[in-house]
């Protein structure tokens, strides 16, 4: 009996043991190579959502200037500061911290190794608090706005749903940004469009997603739902395919889950944004310290190039509208007191 | 006002399924004295596996016995620490938690190329008149089920014995460990097929936030039902109950901060634990390893 309890214990840990696998930095000496490493969230390198866009980023930035690119996959969050850390011993030139989450990590690291130089993307520390470390948020209001006025142009039933995660800065981007935009579509049809706003106060509550829009879409009739609100998402995406309405995904573009409900999708290209500043560093622009916003101009964020159930007249006036965020003509609010303004400005003209 | 009925109803039972199933999985492991603190991570296993399943085969009735069975063969690493070796319960059930999502992320990478969550399952389990999941009805039989052996047959008689006072079991010829086995290994399949009615009837993919909370939402159901199944049944309900009216409060003209609102489910759950549940009993013997020698 011992025996093969034995035998069962060893072949187990036999099995866990590729879980364990390290990526380990290069420790070279510097040659004049510039070397770039991330550390992406939990999700790793392949959660097709901003992580795997994040290293696709950094890819394409080694295919085009010989930069070397490397990653270390953090297996629990304790690991961030650990894989920060062991990263900041190599001789990276750049570190790029992938998600908010990393921003205590990234705080405590710089402190201590102040001639490394880091990059925390989807946050930012007040300019110049670190001098090592840059920031990287994104204008998700753009894309938020060109998704609301999409959704404006295709609703039938004159009502629209919004479902949050938590309430908080980055979300409020996405709910103001999407509510100007639905307000901009509906005063060039002349129509009135109503919108129901919901939070989950979950990110990973897929049930609880898959409530609130079944909810929006037979009680609350409206017949389009965008969601920011992470795993509650694929909650909506799943209310919409069983009940045959329209959803409008986040982060990346989400058709492939409904590809007959998926009416578009609010990205966020974290790649090109990475690409941005690892080639700045590269070039031997002083970084440290300062914060970048990137947006539809950056072509940071947007709508994907192929929507397959949307109706092209509508994407090409959607490609119209970007335009004009891009010239700064459309001031797209980023919060609650800057869409009351764009209200007001709005209902005056 | 018909539709929101409806949808509020709807959402209770869409809501309780999973948990029904985690929390009879308590229910009959806790019953024969085994403590499972691991429902959650059977339950994250047994919903990648039924995903999986129910992915390759295009038959989400093999994923959901699949996750099943990826339950129980958690739940059996859980038998064999704390009953055979008679590790302490309250850790290995913890270990399970952690094992869970990680073999299933890891699993997943494997089988879908590299990604984080599977892809979507072809078929998903049928529904009951076109709106209710037919998990609802299968959690509600295998409810009535458990009441019925561990109540009416010699069967739940000897678990119960078993996880009162297993010495006396003992002397009068019961097989501790076997019985004991036998419900833990049952307790993971129960909370497996939880997890499968997760990924195979309310969403369609597995993801690495399917199973959040659930397993120990199921855990509390059970303490609250006084680890009888037909009360962590109704404390499951109630949940749901809440969770929906959450839901249907939510989003509306009324200016309650959505935090409120959704706190609703917590509150109420232990307001009435507070008001209308007396004094919850558990078994005897329940989180102490059998120990032959002892008395």
């Amino acid at each position: 009996m011992k025996r093969i309890i034995s035998f069962f214990i060893i072949s187990l840990m036999i099995f866990m043991l590729p879980g364990c696998s390290w990526d380990d930095p290069q420790t070279i000496e510097n040659d004049g190579v510039f070397r770039v490493s991330m550390v992406p969230d939990l999700g790793g390198v392949n959660d097709q959502s901003f992580n795997q866009s994040a290293w696709e980023g950094l890819q394409k930035f080694s295919n085009k200037t010989g930069a070397q690119v490397s990653y270390m996959e953090p297996k629990q969050s304790s690991d961030f500061l650990l894989n920060l850390d062991k990263l900041s011993d190599g001789n990276s030139d750049l570190i790029l911290g992938i998600g908010y989450v990393m921003s205590d990590p990234i705080e405590q690291v710089s402190k201590l190794n102040l001639d490394k130089n880091y990059v925390i993307v989807d946050y930012a520390f007040e300019e110049g608090e670190f001098n090592n470390v840059t920031g990287v948020v994104f204008r998700s209001q753009e894309s938020a706005f060109m998704v609301g006025y999409i959704a404006g142009r295709t609703t039938k039933t004159h009502k629209v749903g919004f479902i949050g995660g938590m309430k908080n800065p980055v979300i409020d981007q996405f709910e103001s940004g999407y509510k100007a935009g639905l307000l901009w579509a509906a005063k060039e049809l002349g129509k009135n469009i109503d919108v129901v706003v919901q939070y989950a106060d979950s990110f990973s509550d897929e049930a609880k997603g898959k409530a609130i829009a079944y909810k929006m879409y037979s009680s609350d009739k409206c017949d389009v739902i965008f969601h920011a609100a992470g795993g509650v998402g694929y909650g909506v995406i799943e209310a919409a395919k069983d009940t045959n309405r329209y959803v409008i995904g986040v982060d990346r573009d989400q058709s492939y889950i409904a590809p007959d409900n998926v009416l578009t999708s609010a990205i966020k290209n974290v790649g090109a944004a990475v690409e941005i500043v690892s080639k700045k560093k590269m070039d031997g622009e002083e970084i440290g310290g300062m914060n970048f916003e990137f947006g539809i101009k950056e072509d940071c964020v947007g709508i994907p190039e192929t929507n397959k159930i949307l109706d092209p007249i509508v994407y090409q006036d959607t490609m119209k509208i970007a335009e004009l965020i891009k010239d700064g003509t459309i001031k797209v609010p980023y919060n609650l007191e800057t869409y009351k303004e764009f209200e007001k400005r709005m209902t005056d003209n | 006002m018909l539709s929101s009925i409806l949808s509020l109803l709807n959402t209770t039972l869409m809501y309780s399924a999973p948990l029904i199933f985690g929390a009879m999985g308590g229910v009959i492991s806790e019953r024969a004295g085994v403590v499972n603190i691991g429902i959650e991570g059977m339950m994250t296993f047994g919903a990648f596996v039924g995903a999986s399943i129910g992915y390759y085969t295009a038959n989400p009735w093999l994923g959901f016995l699949a996750g099943g069975l990826a339950g129980a063969l958690m739940a059996l690493l859980h038998a064999i620490a704390s009953i055979s070796f008679k590790a302490d319960q309250t850790i290995s059930g913890m270990a399970l938690n952690f094992i869970g999502p990680g073999l299933s992320l890891f699993l997943c990478r494997i089988f879908f190329s590299n990604q984080t969550m599977t892809d979507r399952v072809p078929n998903k389990l049928p529904k009951v008149f076109n709106v209710i999941d037919i998990t609802v009805f299968i959690a509600l039989a295998v409810t009535i089920l458990l009441w019925f052996i561990l109540y009416k047959t010699k069967w739940g008689l000897r678990i119960r014995s078993v996880g009162e006072h297993p010495a006396a079991a003992d002397t009068l010829g019961i097989n501790v460990y076997k019985i004991r086995y036998l419900s833990v290994i049952s307790s993971g399949f129960l909370a497996g097929l939880g997890g499968a009615s997760m990924t195979l009837a309310v969403v369609a993919q597995f993801t690495p936030t399917s199973i959040s909370g659930q397993g120990f939402i199921a855990l509390a159901a059970v303490i609250f039902g006084k680890w009888t199944p037909q009360g962590a049944y109704g404390a499951c309900l109630l949940f749901a109950i809440a969770q929906a009216l959450a839901v249907s409060l939510g989003g509306g003209k009324i200016a309650v901060p959505s935090e409120i609102i959704n706190m609703l489910p917590y509150v109420l759950t232990i307001i009435i634990l507070i008001l209308f549940v007396g004094k919850s009993m558990a078994p005897k013997a329940s989180g102490k390893p059998y120990d032959k020698g002892t008395r």
